[in-house]
C-alpha cells in the first residue's frame, strides 16, 4: 500500500446514526462577542451534553482581551448558563470548560497567532496525534480577510494528517466587488472544501424539512411548475425594531441582512431542480442553477421591481414606538433601509413565467418567517359561484416561524342545500409530532463543520451568485433622489410595495 | 395544557374508536391545526404496575408516541373498560387509550387493537412484563415490537425470545440501545485512520455491567465479533463472569464478562487491548465517559467522553424513537451473541 492509499472504511462505524467526528479542536475568533456568548459556546454545551462532540474535543478562545485561561472558563460557563436551550448539567458543563484555553491577541498581531500555534501544538501532544483545526471566525467581517491571511502566515492553514476547516459569519461582503474581494483573499490561504461560509437558516429544522416536503413527497412534484403555480411570496417580518444595533443595522440595511442570503436561500431551495444526490456539491449545484436563472435587476429601472422603506413613529402592540430616526445610535442623516421588497423571476423551463416575491422587514404587524406558493385557479368551474365568497386559488404556504409547519386552502361546499364553496385551511405543524423541540441552528452547522460536511454552507459561486442579483438593487437605490419613503411602525409595510405586484396578485397579509 | 377524557366499562373497540373521533372533532374547534402523528404505541402492562408503566411514559420527553395505547391486563377479567383522554401542550397532543382486560383477551388483542390504533401509521409493541401472547398477538398489526432483553433473567432466553421476533418484526431492543453511547466511543476511538489499523489487534475485551445486564455485554460482544469478523463460540461461567475466545483472523480475542455494582441498568465500562500493548478503557464518570488510554510505547492519557447520561425514561423515549428507523447492526450482533450465550 502507497503512503497516500486510503485507509479501509472503519468497520464499527457501520449502522451509527452519530457518524464519528474527528477529534478536534474548535478556535473561536471573537471569543468575548455576542455571537460567542449567546449562540457559539451554548451550541459546544448542548452537543456536549447530547454526546455528540468528537471524542477528543478542545476549545480554544482568542480574543483582543487580556485575561487568564480561568477568566475564560467563567465566562464561557456563565453563557452557557445564561443562554443554553436547556439547564446545563452540572458536571458536563465543568468538565466541558476544564481544559479551556484562553489567547489573547489583536487579529492582526502576529504574535497572537504564535501563541496559538504553540497552544494549538499542545492540545495535540496531549491528545496523541493531530487534532483537526476548526477557526469560527466570529468577528467584524473586516477581520475575516486579516485573520485567513495570518492562519496562512504562520502555516495554520494546513495541519499534517488533519483537517483545517475554517467558518465564516455572515456578512460576505458589502456588495458583489467586495464578496469577491474576501473570497479571493481567502482562497488565496485554503482550498474552497475549507472554507464553511454559515447561514443559519439552513441548519433550521424547518429549512431542512422544506427539502423532505418536495422530495420525498410525490404529490406535490406533478404540480411544482409554472403550469400550476401563480406566483410565490417570501416574508421575514419582524414587528421589533433594531433595538441596540444602530451600529450594525445602519450599516447594513434590510436588503444586505436578510434577502441577499437568507430570504435567496430559502428561495433556492423552493425552486431549485431534485439533485441527484444529497452531497454537499450537488446541492449546491443545483441551487447556484436557480440563482444564475434569476436576472439581475436593471439598475436604471430600479423602482419597477425593488421598494425600499423606513419604518416611521407608528403603533406596535398597542404601545407607541419611535421610527427609525428615533431610535438610539441611528444618524439623523441616515437612509438606511429597514423594508425591502423584490420582485424577482427565475428564467428557467420550470418557472418562466412565475413571479417570485420577496420582502422584509422591521416593525412590521407581526413576526412571521413563511414562503406562500399559490397555485392557479382551476380551469373550470361548474358551481355557481353567487351568493358565496367564490372559488380561491389553493395556496400552500410553508411556515418557518414561529410555528414550524405547511399549510394549505382548499376550496370546500359550505353546508346547506346549495353548493357553494368557501375556503378552508388545513394546517400542519411539525410540532404536533414528536419531535416537539428542534436543536439550534447553531448545533447542527457546528457539528456539521467539525465533520466536514458542508451541504447546508455556502459555496463560493453561490455568495457570488447571490450578489449579482442583490447589487444591482443597491447601485439602483443610491441613485435615487429624494427621501426613503416611509412605513408606519406595526403596518403591512410601505404602500409602494403593491406596484410590485404583477396582475392580480396581492401580497398576503403579514 | 389541557386534557379531554371519555370513559366506559364494560365497552367495545367501535365504540372506543367513536369516543376517540368525537374527542378530535371537538378538539378542532378549539384549534384547527392537522396533528402530525408519527407512531401508535400499544403497551401491555400487568395491571397492578400501570402506574410505574405511566410514568415512564409520562417522562420520555420530546420522542413521545402520538397515541399510546395502554392494555392493562387483570387476572382473571372478562370484560372490557377503557379510557381515553387527549393531552394537548402546546401544538403537541398525545392521545392515551387505556384498555383494562383479562388474560383471555390476549391471545385476540389484534382483533380489539385494530380499531383503536391510527390506520396508516407504524405501531410499535412494548409489553415491559412479559405477556408473551399479547406481543404474538399484535406482531401482525405492529411493524415494531419494543423490548428490553434486560427485563429476561436469563440471558440466553432473551436472546432467544429477540431472535424469534426478528423473524417476524422490526425489534428495538433497549438493552441494545444503552450499548449506542459505548458503541459509538469505540467506533470513535478507531476512527482516526492512524489507529485503525488496531482493530485487526484487539487480543482482549473486557465489559463491565451491572448484574442484571449480562445480556449488554453479549450485545456489544456480539457488535464487535459481527462487525470485526471474529468467530464467536460460547462462553463458560467462572462465578459471576463469563470468559471465553473469539477467533479473529490474527489470532484468539479474550472475551470476559465482570458484573459490577452501579445503581443503572446497563454497561459500566470496556477495556479493549491490542497485542501490540495498546490499551484503552471508557468508565462512566461524573459528566460522561472516563477513557483511559495506554499506547504502544508505554505512555497513558485520560480524558472524559462529554455527554450526560439519558436515564431510563431517555432510553425509552430513544426507543420510541428507533421504531421509525431500521438499524442494520442490531440482527448479526444479535446472532453472534446468541452463539457466546450458548443457544
Amino acid at each position: 500500500m502507497s503512503a497516500t492509499a486510503e485507509p479501509q472504511a472503519n468497520p464499527l462505524s457501520a449502522g451509527l446514526e452519530r457518524l464519528p467526528v474527528h477529534p478536534t479542536t474548535l478556535v473561536i475568533f471573537g471569543a468575548t462577542g455576542d455571537l460567542a456568548r449567546r449562540k457559539l459556546l451554548p451550541a459546544v454545551y448542548n452537543l456536549a451534553h447530547e454526546g455528540a462532540l468528537p471524542e477528543r474535543f478542545q476549545l480554544v478562545g482568542v480574543s483582543r482581551g487580556e485575561q487568564t485561561d480561568e477568566e475564560y472558563r467563567q465566562a464561557a460557563i456563565e453563557s452557557v448558563e445564561t443562554f443554553s436551550r436547556r439547564p446545563p448539567d452540572p458536571d458536563v458543563l465543568a468538565r466541558l470548560f476544564a481544559e479551556v484555553r484562553y489567547v489573547q491577541g489583536a487579529f492582526d498581531d502576529p504574535a497572537g497567532y504564535e501563541r496559538l500555534d504553540a497552544a494549538l501544538a499542545e492540545l495535540d501532544e496531549a491528545g496523541g496525534l493531530p487534532l483537526n483545526r476548526c477557526f469560527y471566525l466570529s468577528t467584524a467581517p473586516s477581520f475575516f480577510p486579516v485573520i485567513v491571511e495570518r492562519l496562512g502566515a504562520q502555516g495554520l492553514h494546513r495541519h499534517e494528517d488533519a483537517d483545517v476547516r475554517v467558518v465564516i459569519e455572515k456578512p460576505i461582503g458589502r456588495d458583489l466587488e467586495s464578496a469577491q474581494e474576501l473570497n479571493r483573499r481567502v482562497l488565496d490561504v485554503l482550498e474552497e472544501k475549507q472554507v464553511f461560509r454559515i447561514d443559519h437558516y439552513l441548519g433550521k429544522e424547518t429549512v431542512q424539512n422544506m427539502l423532505a416536503f418536495r422530495f420525498a413527497n410525490g404529490l406535490f412534484e406533478p404540480v411544482w411548475n409554472r403550469n400550476y403555480i401563480d406566483n410565490v411570496q417570501i416574508t421575514a417580518s419582524e414587528d421589533i425594531g433594531i433595538g441596540t444595533r444602530a451600529g450594525y443595522y445602519d450599516e447594513s440595511g434590510a436588503l444586505r441582512d436578510l434577502v441577499q442570503n437568507h430570504m435567496l436561500q430559502l428561495l433556492t431551495l423552493l425552486a431549485m431542480e431534485p439533485p441527484v444526490s444529497f452531497t454537499a456539491d450537488q446541492v449546491r449545484d443545483e441551487k447556484v442553477k436557480v440563482l444564475r436563472a434569476i436576472p439581475a435587476p436593471d439598475p436604471a429601472r430600479i423602482e419597477e421591481v425593488a421598494v425600499r422603506a423606513q419604518y416611521a413613529a407608528g403603533t406596535a402592540a398597542g404601545e407607541d414606538v419611535p421610527g427609525y430616526h428615533g431610535e438610539s445610535d441611528v444618524p439623523a442623516e441616515s437612509a438606511t433601509e429597514t423594508y425591502a421588497a423584490l420582485r424577482l423571476e427565475v428564467d428557467n423551463w420550470r418557472w418562466a413565467g412565475v413571479p417570485f416575491y420577496l420582502r422584509t422587514g422591521k416593525r412590521l404587524a407581526r413576526k412571521v418567517t413563511e414562503i406562500a406558493v399559490t397555485l392557479k385557479p382551476v380551469p373550470h368551474l361548474a358551481f355557481d359561484q353567487a351568493g358565496s365568497v367564490g372559488v380561491l386559488p389553493n395556496v400552500l404556504v410553508f411556515t418557518v416561524q414561529p410555528n414550524e409547519g405547511v399549510s394549505l386552502s382548499l376550496g370546500a361546499k359550505i353546508p346547506g342545500t346549495r353548493m357553494s364553496i368557501r375556503p378552508v385551511q388545513m394546517e400542519f405543524l411539525y410540532g404536533t409530532s414528536f419531535l416537539s423541540q428542534s436543536p439550534e441552528a447553531y448545533e447542527r452547522l457546528l457539528l456539521d463543520a467539525m465533520r466536514g460536511d458542508l451541504t447546508l454552507f455556502t459555496r463560493v459561486d453561490e455568495v457570488e451568485a447571490q450578489w449579482r442579483i442583490i447589487d444591482p438593487v443597491l447601485r439602483g437605490w443610491a441613485a435615487l433622489d429624494g427621501d426613503v419613503p416611509g412605513y408606519e411602525a406595526g403596518s403591512q409595510g410601505p404602500e409602494q410595495a403593491h406596484a410590485l405586484m404583477v396582475g392580480a396578485d396581492r401580497w398576503r397579509r403579514i | 395544557m389541557t386534557d379531554a377524557v371519555w370513559s366506559a366499562d364494560d365497552t367495545s373497540p367501535a365504540a372506543i374508536e367513536a369516543a376517540l373521533r368525537t374527542m378530535e372533532i371537538e378538539r378542532h374547534q378549539e384549534d384547527s391545526a392537522v396533528p402530525a402523528r408519527v407512531l401508535n404505541l400499544v403497551t401491555i402492562v400487568d395491571g397492578d404496575w400501570r402506574g410505574e408503566i405511566e410514568n415512564r411514559l409520562a417522562r420520555v420527553g420530546r420522542y413521545h408516541a402520538s397515541r399510546t395505547v395502554l392494555c392493562a391486563v387483570e387476572r382473571g377479567r372478562d370484560t372490557l373498560s377503557a379510557r381515553a383522554s387527549a393531552h394537548v401542550e402546546g401544538a403537541a397532543v398525545r392521545e392515551h387509550v387505556l384498555l383494562e382486560m383479562g388474560e383471555r383477551h390476549l391471545p385476540r388483542l389484534d382483533r380489539i387493537l385494530d380499531p383503536v390504533v391510527v390506520t396508516d401509521l407504524a405501531t410499535a409493541v412494548w409489553a415491559p412484563h412479559g405477556h408473551d401472547a399479547g406481543v404474538d398477538a399484535v406482531c401482525g398489526l405492529a411493524q415494531v415490537v419494543l423490548r428490553d432483553s434486560v427485563d429476561e433473567p436469563d440471558p440466553r432466553a432473551a436472546l432467544d425470545r429477540a431472535a424469534q421476533l426478528i423473524e417476524r418484526t422490526y425489534v428495538v431492543d433497549l438493552a441494545w440501545l444503552r450499548t449506542t453511547p459505548w458503541r459509538e466511543r469505540i467506533a470513535a476511538t478507531f476512527d482516526p485512520p492512524a489507529w485503525r489499523g488496531h482493530l485487526r489487534k484487539l487480543s482482549s475485551v473486557t465489559v463491565r455491567h451491572s448484574p442484571e445486564s449480562t445480556v449488554a455485554a453479549l450485545l456489544l460482544f456480539g457488535w464487535l465479533a459481527s462487525r470485526l469478523g471474529w468467530e464467536a463460540s460460547p462462553l463458560s461461567a467462572r462465578g459471576a463472569s463469563l470468559q471465553g475466545r473469539a477467533r479473529a483472523r490474527r489470532g484468539d480475542v479474550v472475551l470476559r464478562t465482570e458484573p459490577t455494582e452501579q445503581g443503572v441498568r446497563g454497561l459500566a465500562g470496556v477495556t479493549l487491548e491490542t497485542a501490540d500493548g495498546m490499551a484503552l478503557s471508557l468508565d462512566r464518570g461524573k459528566g460522561g465517559l472516563e477513557a483511559w488510554r495506554r499506547f504502544a510505547d508505554g505512555r497513558e492519557a485520560r480524558w472524559t467522553v462529554l455527554g450526560a447520561s439519558r436515564g431510563e425514561p431517555g432510553i425509552l423515549g430513544e426507543g420510541i424513537r428507533q421504531a421509525l428507523l431500521r438499524e442494520p447492526t442490531y440482527e448479526p450482533a444479535l446472532r453472534a451473541a446468541r452463539v457466546l450465550a450458548g443457544s
